[in-house]
């Protein structure tokens, strides 16, 4: 032991760096336990985005993907479907998409980025069951509506943009989900710009 | 034999010290009425809570596929496992009852007040890990209120600016609530939050026998000893710990030990909250579809919304700010104010009186309204959004935050009646 005065400076300086290392260490012990949050490799594979091709999609054809385990439906609307849009405003329930059932960009007159092409979530927000799409004679559901989509299981109908008519058990319009076009005939559905 | 025992323990652990401390030669005020119930209920109601959820973990399966089935299977196959599930989940409102009437007691004696500002803000955090144990343990039994309230209460989170949507990606640990979310809120619901509800608890006592108990008169029993005999003392006859009379600086008037004068009330207390506990758990374990919601009767199912979804009666007071604000991040900012304020109450208050009963009629007023505020958002929180229930919702959300605003401005200066010198 030597008798040599207590340097402060130095003890102090030697606290304040020990403190300090120590407080990284336990910042850095702290990430795997905050990042084990994360959703697993396993959900992100489950809920990763998926692409679609419509090069071949007819006027009028209905296809479905498959995302999250839900069936997501594409469609090439006809000009006399976009033109049906306009006709029973008054019948549907959420005409305008107040509910927050789409991203921001859907949330216009047709429900969609371009108008021509549809995607939906194809579950009916009654009871979860797939509508059936009905291209013609819709009428015999709804007075003047040539085509839409009628849910089998409880009789909810909604129009070609996936608004509900209002009078059927479903409370809400269809859901969309975020998507974006990769090109002219690709779609990615569960990504859009904002999320990429 | 036995004192010989004891007292090699003694000599190793100071047992019958602390025992003295904080039971034996703990100085209450006498004065003590039935609102002094509710603390000791509350830990009654967390013994009850700690030991039925460990063994309802004994049978419970924590995944998606398994825990709506191993829910009924308890109810329906275990010996007695309906009893211990109805224990539980009577005993988590039980738990929020007699914590409510326990804050209203602090709030109408004052026992916020300097110096039990500390006090107060162990039992806000405890008030606050226990509605996280709470809502934790409604996803479990994995019915569709479970999921769907559990759905609207992270998408709170998601009003957040920036960084709202990877904190709710990050709670769930998936797009969706899933089976991830039922097994981490498994984990959070019997181990993390117990066990910081349990050191709460406790630095909650220790801090409460730190500046000793409030009572209804909300003047001090411990007192600077200048030498003068005090008529009538009932507590010369018993003797307490050299830590609250520091060794005669201090002298205690009008208290009395806490064992076995309280602790002989606080069985009575007891039982008269076991008759109601148990008449709730044999004929009417649903709580009339307020404990139990019927939507939980069928299992989660993500693709099937419930018509109206609305949170347990704890929440719904809270619930009914959060809608009562028409932008949602504002809601949400508001719901919690609503509890930070009650933390400050002890600096909002600036009146040196404690009790309501020698305060202004306009203090008296003023805790009226709240309650009835509080009562009122309670009962919209469980109806369906109408206009007419917003509006009402929106009127009573603002006498709720009227109560501290006017707190804080009449208090400074209040008319308060003169304050007794001894406990009446």
């Amino acid at each position: 032991m030597s008798n040599a005065p207590v340097d402060h400076g130095r003890r102090r300086f030697l606290t304040i760096a020990t403190s300090v290392v120590g407080g990284v260490g336990a910042i850095g012990a702290a990430v795997p336990f905050i990042a084990s949050w994360n959703p697993s490799e396993r959900a992100k594979q489950a809920g990763a985005a998926v692409t679609a091709d419509i090069s071949k999609l007819e006027d009028g054809q209905l296809i479905r993907v498959e995302w999250r385990g839900k069936p997501v439906w594409i469609v090439k609307r006809t000009p006399a479907m976009l033109e049906s849009l306009t006709k029973a405003v008054d019948k549907l329930r959420d005409p305008a998409s107040e509910e927050p059932q789409q991203p921001d960009y859907a949330k216009n007159d047709h429900r969609s980025k371009k108008p021509e092409i549809f995607v939906a979530v194809g579950i009916c927000t009654h009871l979860g069951c797939s509508p059936t799409y009905i291209m013609k004679d819709f009428d015999a559901q709804v007075e003047g509506i040539p085509s839409g989509f009628f849910c089998p299981c409880h009789g909810s109908t909604y129009d070609m943009a996936g608004r509900v008519f209002s009078g059927v058990p479903a409370p809400k319009n269809l859901m969309i989900p975020p998507y974006m076009f990769v090109d002219d005939t690709t779609i990615l559905i569960g990504e859009d710009e904002g999320t990429a | 034999m036995f004192k010989n025992f004891m007292s090699w323990i003694e000599y190793r652990m100071p047992f019958m010290e602390k025992m003295n401390l904080h039971v034996m030669q703990y100085p209450a005020p006498k004065n003590f009425n039935f609102w002094y119930f509710f603390g000791s209920l509350a830990m009654l109601v967390l013994v009850n809570q700690i030991l039925t959820g460990i063994w309802l973990t004994m049978n419970f399966v924590p995944t998606s596929d398994g825990a709506f089935a191993s829910v009924e299977y308890i109810m329906r196959d275990v010996d007695y496992g309906w009893l211990l599930r109805y224990m539980h989940s009577t005993g988590a409102s039980a738990f929020f009852v007699v914590v409510y009437l326990h804050m209203l007691r602090g709030m109408m004696y004052g026992s916020y007040q300097k110096p039990r500002e500390l006090l107060w803000i162990f039992g806000m955090l405890i008030f606050l890990v226990l509605m996280a144990e709470a809502f934790m343990g409604y996803l479990l039994p994995w019915g569709q209120m479970s999921f769907w309230g559990a759905q609207v209460i992270i998408s709170i989170f998601g009003v957040i600016p920036v960084i709202g949507d990877d904190l709710t990606l990050w709670i769930r640990g998936d797009y969706v609530i899933s089976g991830a979310t039922l097994n981490r809120f498994f984990a959070l619901h019997v181990i993390a939050l117990p066990l910081v509800l349990v050191v709460l608890v406790f630095l909650h006592i220790i801090a409460l026998h730190e500046v000793g108990s409030n009572n209804p008169d909300g003047i001090d029993v411990k007192r600077p000893n200048d030498g003068q005999k005090i008529e009538d003392n009932v507590s010369d006859k018993f003797t307490f710990h050299e830590y609250f009379t520091k060794g005669g600086k201090k002298i205690i008037v009008d208290a009395i030990p806490f064992h076995p004068y309280y602790t002989v009330k606080d069985i009575v207390g007891v039982v008269g909250f076991l008759i109601i506990f148990c008449w709730v758990i044999f004929f009417a374990p649903e709580g009339g579809g307020f404990f139990l919601e019927p939507p939980n009767f069928e299992p989660a199912n993500p693709m099937k919304t419930p018509d109206h979804i609305a949170p347990v009666w704890y929440f719904t007071p809270f619930y009914a700010i959060l809608r009562a604000v028409p932008d949602q991040l504002f809601g949400a900012i508001f719901m919690f104010l609503a509890i930070i304020f009650l933390a400050l109450l002890p600096w909002l208050d600036r009146c040196p009186v404690r009790s309501i009963r020698y305060r202004s009629n306009l203090h008296k007023a003023n805790l009226i309204m709240f309650c009835i505020s509080f009562v009122v958002l309670g009962v919209l929180g469980v109806l369906p959004a109408t206009p007419t229930y917003t509006l009402l919702a929106q009127i009573f959300s603002f006498t709720y935050f009227a109560y501290f605003g006017l707190l804080w401005f009449y208090s400074k200066n209040e008319k308060t009646k003169p304050l007794p010198v001894r406990l009446s």
